[in-house]
Order: structure tokens, then C-alpha cells, then sequence
């Protein structure tokens, strides 16, 4: 079996703060992660892996300082490792992103491609499932836990909803979306760490893809973001002195207006 | 070729040791408990084989990276730390260093998988800084030698399968002659006596080795009859780097615990970082620190290298690091006022666990003798 | 050419999801800008009867795809029939809901039909041109954007659950059912449903909940605490150490120093009064509200939303709310 793991480097947005003067993001010393979600799909390949026998490679799309993220996958354990990069691709959307990322699924070849379920800096969740309709292949998303059932060589997937589960049976090729609550990553390991360093990483380019310009990169995206805005919440602190009901009030629609209820 | 181990190594023993060592460190502390579950995940990482090459089963990996280790752990539990570096500074190295290549073959996987611990045994009740001093006999047969006697004070006890042991085996015009043999905690003979308790390093432990008739086969004999005394005295240069980056992470986790609680304490209405003696107090802390870093690290490299100031830089760093260890930690608890004496703070902990730092694997003196030695040598 | 406005109405067990009447409510708003129509979407099996309280919402006209096929979600299936639909009438827009249906069948059927597709938005606006504004939120909540997707048709959104207005249900509206056959191709269903189970979701851990409803000496009895926590999605409840030690709380559930460091997105603290060794486990938390009945206690320096109150008192009122 042959597993490639789409993975997403992303700036840890637990640590991103909006700078009060100018009102914008403040990315600078912001540490680059693997999407957590995506380390447990790496993690779920690797437990795949050691359960039925399998190669796993990882890929991802981005800039060359990417390369880390995929190193340390590889000192995880995983095999391989490709980067997709090309000043063609900047500027990609969700669909014009999937239709880079499927075009090098073809030309690499998988069985089963994991992807997380989404990225902490976009919470999109598209990526996997337009990958899956590029390719061709079913798709499952929410996965909390990918068996391998020998008997009948097919995967076994638990999916989640908000309200239910469903266990899914799926043969053959497929793309499954992981859940972070699958497993928790391991750590990578001393010998892994060592070896990556010997491993070269594969750079996947334009040229080396089966692509149309007109369906990629910024002008291949169907959506442009117009504006941005950083939402000012009322940070001031208040104490109010209120009785039981208006105070009760007053916490439903503060958790209201930012969209937590 | 890359060069992303050290990035991808930092990153991993920061997290590991955050994750999964900090939260157990006041419950091991408290209930003088080994923590092997944190040692078979180590294990299973690869953390004890990390300088074994590998085609022992090791990692491959570089001093600095095993060093970094120690420090890490030691950040937030200093029994981790010392675990790792009794295992790796005091038998893994001597047996990469001295042993041959069946002793390597037969050994080194089992240590640097984790799926044995290792030890090492020098001290006795009456041969502490006196090492020269020994009891342990050693006496060779035909095909084995017979051990007998006892050491005190060993790391990883009862836990470790192989042991470095030092042993007399003769005598020489200048004193008795000293030898290193493997001992495996399966032979007959062996056993481990009591364990003491600990002012501080609680779950780790620290046991009595009795040796009653043990027959070692002479291929456990570790370098040439007659080495013992260089064995253990270049094995202790290793250790001390390992005990210095203790004392370095222990100094460092306290300092990290002080700032954290100056900023959020408030007294007279403001937060007692805003105090010119708590500044000062930090600064000074944290000066040390950074110079205990360097010491260790410049003694890192001469290991790497080979340099023949080894011996001198081992002792500066674990002199250095120790102290610092004491003087901030108790800063530190200081700082932390009542609240730094509870245990509800980590800082009381690591208070005790320094001191250690100061006495085991050469006391501060000796470090002060090795120096010393060393400049009036010339 | 394309036009009127199609909203994914999703169904469970033959339940409308109230997010599908959400739909509903702020399509009609956007349809007014262009005079479209508002048109819905139901799949699924044996539903066809609930088209009418689709109309009643704000639905002109309703398409049912009602087959075997449709009977559990699974995606192949729904993609296809939604797919017929897009083809068949060629919509401006197509909204869901953003839900684990939602957000797998949009995405699916976005790259199929070539389209854009906007993730989760809490904010649509349109043009007299019909162009579609989605607002939604990114890193995590601290950055809005605005997308359009102006050269391709449908413009696709899903959009999250409770932020847009429902229409009071109007039993009187009119409006037409038209029952939609698909010719499906089963050679592509390859996911087999072995089963379906309806889950009650115990809480979070408390590292992930995205509410924490945390409680400290002031609170007795946690069961209001509890009741609270069931009411709002993604939430638990948590603790000071006061409750640990007396024995109230599990101690995988204390925030503070001895406990768990926590950062959800809203803490509420009741009847806390903020020793530090708390704070220093929650000071990070997004929103912090703190109901405590002394004014001076050390919560109110780090909240947001301060209240002097009785938190029992107020846990009555917000299960009554909620």
C-alpha cells in the first residue's frame, strides 16, 4: 500500500497577535508548525503502516522554507518527502491549490491519500475533499479512527458528525480527511532525526506536472479576497453590578456577538 | 547533505520534555518514584542510543544532541535528566570507548535501544573522592573473574541490566591495580540493596550493589586488566558534561519558573517585576545561566573534538554549572517568597534537586583539584 | 445564465437542520438586492413531505431528490444529486450550511462544477450585480476576510450555524415543489455505510473545549454548571483547585497552576475568585467573563466581562436562556 500524506506548514496562530497600532496581524517570530491536524494524519499513515505494511509519503505545497515540516515528518518516520513549489502556484485558492496537489498525487501514485481535516489558518476543510474530485476518488472526512481490515482489504473508518457516527467501509483507492482526535502524534525519534538529514527531498515544480496555467496560482482561483479587517472586540475590562437575570443576559449576548452560541 | 537534526532534535526534547516529563516531575519527586513510563517512551524514541552509531542499534547522533537532552529534561525534572546521563555519560561511553568489538556487538543494542538501562559502579563507603581506595576485589580464575564486595550510591540501580564495574584485580608498585569489567544484573551473586533517600533527584534510584561471589567471564573484562583507573577517570570527564547540563537545565527551569511568577505576582499594587531587586535579581540569574551554557557547551565541543583540555573544561563546566545550579535555584525560591517554599512551586524542588549537582560525579572540590592540577602541571 | 439563489436544506432522520432555515432567512435578504429567487435544495429519503416547511421559511420554490440513495449522507450520492441540480438550473449561488455535511459535500461539489467555494462565513452581502460578499473568519478568529468569487457561477459559501436569522415560519407562503429525478452512477458509490450511530456526546477535555464553564468556591452544586455545559456546543466544565480538594471535581478538570493550562475561546469563571495560581492556568483564555459576588476579587482584574452576582443565581438564569 502506498499512503501519501498532504501536509500544510502553517504559523501558529495560538501565538499570533494583533498589533494594537496599525491593526494587523503580527506574523514576525510567529514559529511555523505542521497543521496539528495534519500530524495526526501523518501519524494515522504510520500506524496504517506498521499495521498492514505500507509506504507513506509526504507532500506539501509552499515556499522552500517548507521543507522543515516535511523533515519533520520524515523524523517521524515517514519514507518520503516532496515539496511542491513554483512561483506559479503562489496565490492559489482551495480549488486551483487541490488541482496542483491531485496533480501530483497522479504523477507520484497513491492508494490511500490522509489529509487533515483542516488548517488553523484558513479552517477551510476544502482542500482534501477538492483533491479527492480532481482525482477522481471517493472521499471521508471526519475520520476519528482508519482501521485496515485484513479479511476483506478495505479500510474501516469511523466518520464523525456533530450529532452521530457512522462506520464506513471503503475499497481501493480513497482520500480520508483525519480528525485530530484520531491519535496523538508521536514525537519524532533519535534516529529518524538523524537519518532525514541523509534523505533528499523531492521538488515537484511546474514543469514537472500535468497542468493548465489558467487553472492555478492567483489567476486560476475563482475567489479573491477583497478585504481583510481585524475584528476589534471591546477588550476593556468591565465589572458590572448586575442582578441575576440581566447579568445572565449579558453573557448570552457577549458570547453571542463572537459567535461562540 | 541536510542539516536539520539539531533544529528537528531541539524541537523534539522541548516538546517531549514539556509534555510528558513536566507534569510528572512533583508527583516522581513527591513519591520518590522511578518514572519508567517516561523511560520506555524515551526508550522507544531512540533517547538512549542517541551517541551509539548505527550499526549498534544507535541513533548516530552527536554529543550535542545527547547533552541538549540532559539539559532539557532536567528543566523540568532533574531525576529525568540524570537518568539519561548515568545511562549514556557512565556505560554506554565507556563500553563505545573502550570495549571491543564483541563487547560492542553484545552490548550497545540492547543500551541504545532502551531495552536495557545502564549503570555504573565506582564509589564504596570508604572510597568516595579517596576512588584509589577501592575494596571491590576481583580475582581471576581460569576461565572468569571472581567479584566480591559492594558500591554505594549507584544511579539507575535495580533498574540499569548492565553495570561498568571498577574492581581490584591486583597490585602495583604505586597502589592497587584497578580493572573495568561488564556486570549484568542477571549474574548470580548480584543483588541490590537498599535504596536511600534523598534529599533531592527523588525518583531516581540510588542503591547499594552487593557482589557476593559473582564470576564475570573474563570478556567482560572492559579494556586491558590494569585499566580500571583510567576507564573510570575518563568515563567521570564524560559524566561531568552530563551532570553540568543537569545543573545548567535545573539552574534554567528555575530561573524560567521565577520569571513567570514575578510577572503575575502582584504586592503594593503593582507586580513585583516592577521591583528594581527582583530586575536585579533576574539579571544576575540569568547572567549565570548564560555563562553555565557556554561552559557546558565549549565542553561539548572539546568532547566532540577530542581536544586535550577535556579533562579541565568537564570540571569547569560541572564546577560552574553546579554552583549556579544552587545559587539560582535558591534565588529562586526567594523570589517566589512563602508560595517559592510550598510545593505547590516547582522551585523548592529544584532547590533540592542542585545540590546534588554540587557533590555527585566529583564534588565541587574535586573539580576545584582537577583544575587546579591542571595549571600547575605546566 | 445563471441565477436565483439555492440553499442546501439539510435533513437528519427527516429533520430540517435549523441551519438550513437559517439559510433560508438570510438568502431571501440577499435574493431582495436582485429579485432572484430563493430556491431549496432537499435530499434525502421519504422527505419530501417537509418541503413545505421549507416554503414556509422563505423557500419560492423546492426541489426533492427523495431516492434510496439518499437515505444516509454519504457523499457520492448527495454530490451527484446536487450536481443534477447546478447542472439543470444553473445557480448564482448555492449556500450550506457549514456542518460535517456541509463541508464535505460543498468542497466536493465545488471542484466538480469548477467553482469557488467560501468556508464558514459569518457574514453575506450582495450587489445589484449579484455578486456575492462572503465574510468569514481566519487565524483562528483574529483576521475577517471578505471573498468574491466574480468570474464563476455558482458562487458557493457554507455558512455557519446559528449566525444568520431564521424567518418566522409562515404557513400561508406559497411556493412549488418540483420532485427531481437523477441518473445516478452507481459504479462511483464505493464508501458502504456498515452503520449509523447516534452518539451522546459526553464533554470535552477541557484543553479543547471551546467554552469553559468554570467553577470555583461560590458554586455549590455543580449540576447547574453541568446542565449549562450540555447547552452549549464545544463547551465543558472545569474547575478551581478549592472543588478538586473537596472532592467535586475530577482533577483532570482544575485550571491553575497545579492543574491544566487552558485557553478556549470564552471562560467563564463562576464564583472564582482568582488566586493567581488559577490565573496563571487561564489568563490566556480569548474572552474572559467572571460572575463572583466580591467585587474586589482578583478575577475581575483579567476579565473581560465582569459581573458582581450570585453565580448560582445566574446559572439558573443562563439554563433558562439557553
Amino acid at each position: 500500500m502506498k499512503i501519501i500524506v498532504c501536509i500544510k506548514q502553517v504559523p501558529n496562530t495560538t501565538e499570533i497577535k494583533i498589533d494594537p497600532v496599525t491593526n494587523t496581524l503580527k506574523r514576525d517570530g510567529v514559529p511555523s508548525i505542521i497543521n496539528p491536524d495534519d500530524k495526526t494524519a501523518i501519524e494515522a499513515a504510520l500506524q496504517l503502516k506498521e499495521k498492514c505494511g505500507a509506504t507513506v509519503t509526504v507532500i506539501t505545497m509552499g515556499p522552500m522554507q517548507a521543507e522543515k515540516a516535511l523533515r519533520e515528518a520524515l523524523a517521524m518516520g515517514a519514507d518520503e518527502a516532496f515539496l511542491l513549489t513554483d512561483r506559479a502556484f503562489a496565490g492559489s485558492d482551495t480549488l486551483a491549490t487541490s488541482t496542483i496537489i491531485a496533480a501530483a498525487i497522479k504523477k507520484l501514485g497513491a492508494d490511500v491519500v490522509f489529509c487533515g481535516r483542516q488548517a488553523i489558518d484558513g479552517d477551510t476543510a476544502q482542500v482534501g475533499p477538492q483533491i479527492a474530485e480532481h482525482l477522481g476518488i471517493p472521499q471521508i472526512t471526519y475520520a476519528a479512527v482508519v482501521d485496515y481490515c485484513n479479511e476483506c482489504d478495505a479500510l474501516i473508518v469511523k466518520r464523525e458528525f456533530e450529532d452521530r457516527y457512522q462506520t464506513l467501509k471503503i475499497q481501493g483507492q480513497c482520500l480520508i480527511t483525519i480528525l485530530s482526535t484520531l491519535a496523538k502524534p508521536r514525537y519524532m525519534n533519535v534516529w529518524d532525526i538523524v537519518a532525514q538529514d541523509e534523505k533528499e527531498i523531492g521538488l515537484i515544480t511546474f514543469a514537472d506536472l500535468d497542468l493548465d496555467k489558467a487553472n492555478i496560482g492567483l489567476g486560476g482561483s475563482p475567489t479573491k479576497v477583497k478585504s481583510t479587517a481585524t475584528k476589534q472586540f471591546n477588550k476593556t475590562i468591565e465589572t458590572l453590578e448586575l442582578d441575576p437575570e440581566s447579568a445572565a443576559k449579558a453573557i448570552v449576548d457577549a458570547l453571542k456577538e463572537r459567535h461562540l452560541i | 547533505m541536510a542539516n536539520y537534526k539539531s533544529v528537528l532534535f531541539e524541537q523534539m526534547i522541548k516538546d517531549f520534555a514539556e509534555t510528558e516529563v513536566k507534569p510528572l516531575a512533583a508527583e516522581v519527586d513527591e513519591q520518590e518514584r522511578f518514572p519508567a513510563e517516561t523511560v520506555e517512551k524515551m526508550a522507544k524514541m531512540g533517547m538512549f542510543g542517541i551517541i551509539v552509531p548505527k550499526e549498534y542499534e544507535g541513533a548516530g547522533g552527536d554529543y550535542n544532541m545527547y547533552i541538549s537532552a540532559v539539559e532539557e529534561l532536567s528543566k523540568h525534572c532533574a531525576t529525568t535528566g540524570v537518568i539519561l546521563s548515568a545511562h549514556t555519560s557512565l556505560c554506554v561511553a565507556p563500553i563505545l570507548e573502550y570495549g571491543n568489538e564483541e563487547q560492542r556487538r553484545k552490548y550497545l543494542p540492547d543500551l541504545a535501544s532502551g531495552r536495557k538501562l545502564g549503570a555504573f559502579g565506582l564509589t564504596e563507603p570508604n572510597a568516595g573522592t579517596d576512588a584509589a581506595n577501592q575494596q571491590t576485589v576481583a580475582v581471576e580464575m581460569e576461565d572468569h573473574y571472581l567479584l566480591n564486595g559492594s558500591k554505594i550510591f549507584i544511579t539507575n540501580a535495580g533498574y540499569a541490566s548492565t553495570y561498568i564495574i571498577i574492581a581490584i584485580t591486583g597490585k602495583t608498585p604505586k597502589g592497587p591495580e584497578m580493572s573495568a569489567f561488564i556486570v549484568e544484573k542477571a549474574f548470580e551473586g548480584f543483588s541490590v540493596g537498599k535504596k536511600e533517600k534523598k534529599m533531592g533527584i527523588r525518583g531516581s534510584a540510588t542503591c547499594e550493589l552487593i557482589f557476593e561471589n559473582v564470576k564475570v567471564p573474563k570478556e567482560n573484562l572492559l579494556g586491558k586488566r590494569g585499566d580500571g583507573f583510567k576507564i573510570a577517570m575518563k568515563t567521570l570527564d564524560g559524566g561531568r558534561i552530563g551532570i553540568a547540563a543537569q545543573a545548567l537545565g535545573i539552574a534554567e527551569g528555575a530561573l524560567d519558573s521565577a520569571i513567570g511568577y514575578v510577572k503575575s505576582r502582584k504586592q503594593f499594587g503593582r507586580s513585583i517585576s516592577q521591583f528594581q531587586n527582583t530586575q536585579f535579581q533576574l539579571a544576575d540569574m540569568a547572567t549565570k545561566v548564560a555563562a553555565a551554557k557556554g561552559l557546558v557547551y565549549a565542553a561539548v565541543n572539546a568532547k566532540q573534538n577530542k581536544l586535550p583540555t577535556l579533562s579541565v573544561n568537564a570540571a569547569q563546566a560541572k564546577l560552574f554549572a553546579a554552583e549556579t545550579a544552587m545559587d539560582v535555584t535558591t534565588k529562586a525560591v526567594q523570589l517566589h517568597g512563602g508560595y517559592g517554599y510550598t510545593r505547590e512551586y516547582p522551585v523548592e524542588r529544584m532547590m533540592r534537586d542542585a545540590k546534588i549537582t554540587e557533590i555527585y560525579e566529583g564534588t565541587s572540590e574535586v573539580q576545584r583539584m582537577v583544575i587546579s592540577g591542571a595549571l600547575l602541571r605546566k | 445564465m445563471a441565477k436565483n439563489i439555492f440553499v442546501f436544506c439539510e435533513q437528519r432522520d427527516g429533520q430540517i437542520q435549523n441551519v438550513a432555515l437559517e439559510l433560508l432567512g438570510v438568502a431571501r435578504e440577499l435574493a431582495e438586492k436582485t429579485g432572484e429567487k430563493v430556491n431549496a435544495v432537499l435530499l434525502g429519503h421519504g422527505v419530501t413531505d417537509k418541503a413545505d416547511e421549507l416554503i414556509a421559511h422563505g423557500a419560492d420554490t423546492v426541489y426533492v431528490v427523495d431516492h434510496e440513495n439518499l437515505e444516509k449522507f454519504v457523499t457520492e450520492p448527495y454530490a451527484q444529486a446536487m450536481t443534477h441540480i447546478a447542472r439543470k438550473y444553473e445557480p448564482s449561488v448555492i449556500l450550506f450550511g457549514a456542518t460535517s455535511i456541509g463541508r464535505d459535500l460543498a468542497p466536493r461539489l465545488s471542484a466538480r462544477l469548477r467553482t469557488g467555494l467560501t468556508a464558514d462565513c459569518t457574514k453575506l452581502e450582495m450587489d445589484e450585480e449579484g455578486n456575492l460578499f462572503m465574510t468569514r473568519p481566519a487565524f483562528g478568529g483574529n483576521l475577517f476576510a471578505t471573498i468574491i468569487c466574480p468570474d464563476h457561477r455558482p458562487q458557493m459559501s457554507t455558512v455557519r450555524p446559528g449566525v444568520m436569522k431564521k424567518l418566522e415560519a409562515d404557513p400561508a407562503r406559497v411556493g412549488e415543489v418540483v420532485a427531481e429525478s437523477v441518473e445516478w452512477d452507481a459504479s462511483k458509490f464505493a464508501v458502504t455505510v456498515l452503520e449509523e450511530v447516534k452518539a451522546e456526546k459526553g464533554e470535552a477535555n477541557i484543553e479543547d473545549a471551546k467554552i469553559l464553564v468554570s467553577c470555583g468556591r461560590g458554586v455549590k452544586n455543580l449540576e447547574s454548571a453541568h446542565e449549562l455545559a450540555s447547552k452549549i456546543k464545544g463547551s465543558a466544565v472545569s474547575s478551581s483547585r478549592t472543588l478538586v480538594d473537596a472532592g467535586l471535581m475530577d482533577h483532570e478538570r482544575q485550571v491553575g497552576q497545579t492543574g491544566k493550562t487552558v485557553r478556549p475561546e470564552a471562560y467563564l469563571a463562576f464564583g472564582i475568585s482568582g488566586a493567581i495560581q488559577h490565573l496563571a492556568g487561564m489568563e490566556e483564555s480569548e474572552f474572559i467573563v467572571a460572575v463572583n459576588t466580591d467585587k474586589n476579587a482578583p478575577i475581575f482584574k483579567v476579565a473581560n466581562l465582569g459581573i458582581v452576582a450570585d453565580a448560582e443565581a445566574v446559572f439558573k438564569n443562563l439554563n433558562k436562556l439557553l
